[in-house]
């Protein structure tokens, strides 16, 4: 027979008895749906986070900072050496932060791949106010390759010679602005404190307003020239060694293999600093989210594995039924490998119909539900979608439950592809 | 004389084990020589379907050894009996096996798909043989729609449609008719005459055993020379 024949001839079979493979297709349906929902969880979580992390950084650099000299409980204080610098804000109790000295600097753009540093100087503004409205705190971030994802406006300019900032879509409604769209080109004052407590303002322009997200900060991106301002503002009277101290630096580099970034950061390890990747940053957050989904495929995998019991079910009774035909087939000279493939064609067939339409209706279901809540309850997290569907692991759940139905299949079609034919006719 | 197209040597068969053990053939020889129309005859369970299913390469006998146009059955390849079974061999059984919810086109064009012949010759091979069998007009009807006659008719034409040399009738009038049955005699002595096929045919019917070269008795799964009951 020849393999176009028994597709036919096996799909005819599977319609025979209506209920008996619409029951069967039922079961698979609902292993189908379920583990392209929860595909469909992991593709639109994955998405939504790989944004939000390129709007924090670019992935092609390191933060790298002095390793810091932990006081481990019971190792006692730390000998003082004058040639570290310490820096006196923020950590863990117990945990000294050094500074990065322009010499770090140095030493750091000498690994090799390594093709700028940039040291980070933390400006901690006092307040910014618009048009004499109230004042608000504020934190800053340098852009330093970050993405942020904009609701209103355009991206920061770090070439530009103009101080600029893009601010949280939180601030708009509180500065005094009526909408995002007002609040883009308008300048706005940035108070900050100097060395001796005095108040500077710096002007600066709002170029964009950033959506709500899930790892930003609830702060203000800057550029270049707005970081140097305040920078300079905030050193005013500082004594000039304080001047060159950092916290620490963005090291980038070109993009590369993970081999070549593990090298760099040993490198770098052995030379007394620490560098992190974004990915080493929000590696752990996506580790739990897959770990989470894992768990969720196991449950759809289960469903369908009870589903191939009913397959194997299904084609037994009908292996059962069909006995006598298939006694005349191999008398007229029908191979036992054709007999075996009618059968395990005809699970399969099954097998793609159940999967085919449970991931159709999965798809359709959760895009409405997933734009619902996009617009209802997680309106706050702009640009997530809860579920989206990527046509490759659609097709890969396809595969594999047609492959799952294949192998309940084997058996039953294996019991009539050994069948005697004069045995088989006999039966009553 | 040339090399029998089937040969048989001691053919045994035995169904069940222990107490349900029976004997159904017990030392069957036999030559068939090609072209030659053969009857069967014997009383009911006497083991006449039984041989045939062995002639036929259907089932595999107890001991004893078939030889098909000289070539021992048991030696042949699983794909060399398929296609044996499916263009050397035509088989009318003794119930009808049809395939209710087909038609009488698909049931009849069921072994030209075994062989992999392509639908649109399938169709016709098959409405040539259904047309020689008075069938024509009843292609396109559900097997399960037709009466006995008829039905006996389409078995006999998937028989027929892979144009066999061989073709083994059980008892293919036993449910006619005495008209019905003549018409499919005639078609039956037809072929075997002018198409030289070799026909083997059980039946209880004396009177049309008589319209055979040859006939071979049989009782209690052993042959017999003559017919003991009509000759006494
Ligand atoms: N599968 C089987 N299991 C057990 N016994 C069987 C089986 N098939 C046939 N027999 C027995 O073998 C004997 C011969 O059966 P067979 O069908 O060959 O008879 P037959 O001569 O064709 O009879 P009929 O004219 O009624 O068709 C019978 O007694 C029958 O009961
Ligand atoms: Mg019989």
């Amino acid at each position: 027979m020849k393999p176009l024949e028994i597709l036919k001839t096996a799909i005819a079979n599977s319609v025979r008895s209506k209920l008996r493979t619409t029951l069967t297709i039922l079961a698979i349906f609902v292993g189908a749906f379920t583990l392209t929902i929860t595909n469909g969880l992991g593709t639109g979580i994955s998405n939504y986070i790989d944004s939000q992390v390129a709007a924090v950084g670019s992935s092609n650099s390191f933060t790298v900072s002095k390793a810091s000299t932990n006081t481990a409980p019971g190792s006692g204080p730390q000998k003082y050496d004058p040639n570290t610098r310490v820096l006196a804000a923020g950590g863990r109790p117990g945990a000294t932060e050094l500074a990065l000295s322009q010499a770090d600097l140095s030493a750091i753009s000498a690994v090799p791949g390594i093709t700028a540093v940039t040291p980070v100087t933390r400006v901690s503004p006092a307040y910014i106010e618009w048009n004499g409205h109230d004042k608000y705190q504020l934190s800053v971030l340098p852009l330093s390759g970050a993405q942020p994802q904009l609701a209103a406006g355009a991206n920061l300019d770090d070439s530009s010679s103009q101080a600029q900032i893009v601010l949280p879509v939180s601030y708009v409604g509180p500065l005094g602005f009526s909408d995002n769209n007002q609040a883009v080109g308008q300048s706005v004052l940035i108070g900050i404190d100097d060395a001796e407590g005095k108040i500077h303002e710096v002007g600066a322009q709002i170029v964009g307003i950033e959506q709500s997200s899930l790892l930003g900060v609830s702060g203000g991106f800057i550029n270049k020239p707005l970081s140097t301002g305040l920078a300079d503002a905030q050193a005013t009277g500082a004594p000039a060694a304080a001047k060159n101290a950092f916290a620490d630096a963005t090291a980038t580099f070109a993009p590369s293999t993970q081999a070549q970034i593990n090298t760099m950061k040993s490198r770098l390890s052995s030379e007394g600093y620490t560098a992190q990747t974004l990915d080493d940053r929000i590696g752990t957050v996506k580790t739990v989210i897959n770990g989470i989904i894992g768990v969720l495929d196991a449950f759809a995998v289960i469903a369908l594995v009870a589903a191939g019991f009913g397959i194997v079910n299904t084609l037994l009774m009908s292996v059962q039924e069909r006995t006598r035909e298939i006694g005349l087939m191999k008398a007229m000279g029908m191979g036992s490998g054709s007999v075996f493939a009618l059968f395990s064609t005809e699970a399969a067939f099954i097998g793609f119909l159940g999967s085919a339409i449970g991931s159709l209706v999965a798809i359709g279901l959760g895009t409405v539900v997933s734009r619902a809540l996009a617009r209802g309850p997680l309106s706050d997290l702009g640009g997530l979608h809860v579920l989206s569907f990527a046509p490759a692991s659609v097709a890969g759940v396809i595969l594999l439950v047609m492959a799952i139905a294949f192998v309940a299949g084997t058996l039953p079609a294996w019991r009539a592809a050994r069948q005697n034919p004069i045995d088989a006719l006999r039966y009553e | 004389m040339s090399v029998p197209i089937l040969a048989a040597r001691d053919l045994t068969k035995t169904y069940g084990r222990g107490p349900d053990r029976f004997d159904a053939l017990k030392g069957v020889s036999l030559e068939i020589q090609r072209g030659e129309s053969v009857a069967i005859v014997g009383k009911s369970g006497s083991g006449k379907s039984t041989l045939m299913h062995l002639l036929a390469l259907l089932d595999t006998p107890g001991t004893g050894q078939i030889h098909v146009d000289g070539t021992e059955a048991q030696d042949l390849s699983g794909r060399r009996l398929n296609a044996l079974r499916n263009t050397l061999f035509g088989f009318v059984f003794q119930q009808f096996f049809l395939n209710p919810s087909s038609s009488v086109l698909e049931n009849v064009a069921l072994p030209l798909k075994i062989a992999g012949v392509g639908p649109r010759d399938r169709k016709r091979r098959a409405l040539e043989v259904l047309e020689q069998l008075h069938l024509g007009d009843k292609a396109k009807n559900k097997a399960a729609h037709l009466s006995g006659g008829q039905k006996q008719r389409v078995v006999i034409a998937r028989a027929l449609v892979n144009n066999p040399q061989v073709l083994f009738a059980d008892e293919p009038t036993g449910n006619l008719d005495t008209a019905t049955g003549r018409i499919v005699e005639d078609i039956l002595f037809d072929l075997n005459r002018n198409s030289g096929i070799t026909l083997i045919t059980v039946t209880h019917d004396h009177e049309l055993a008589q319209r055979f070269e040859r006939r071979i008795y049989i009782r209690d799964g052993q042959l017999i020379t003559s017919d003991e009951e009509h000759a006494a």
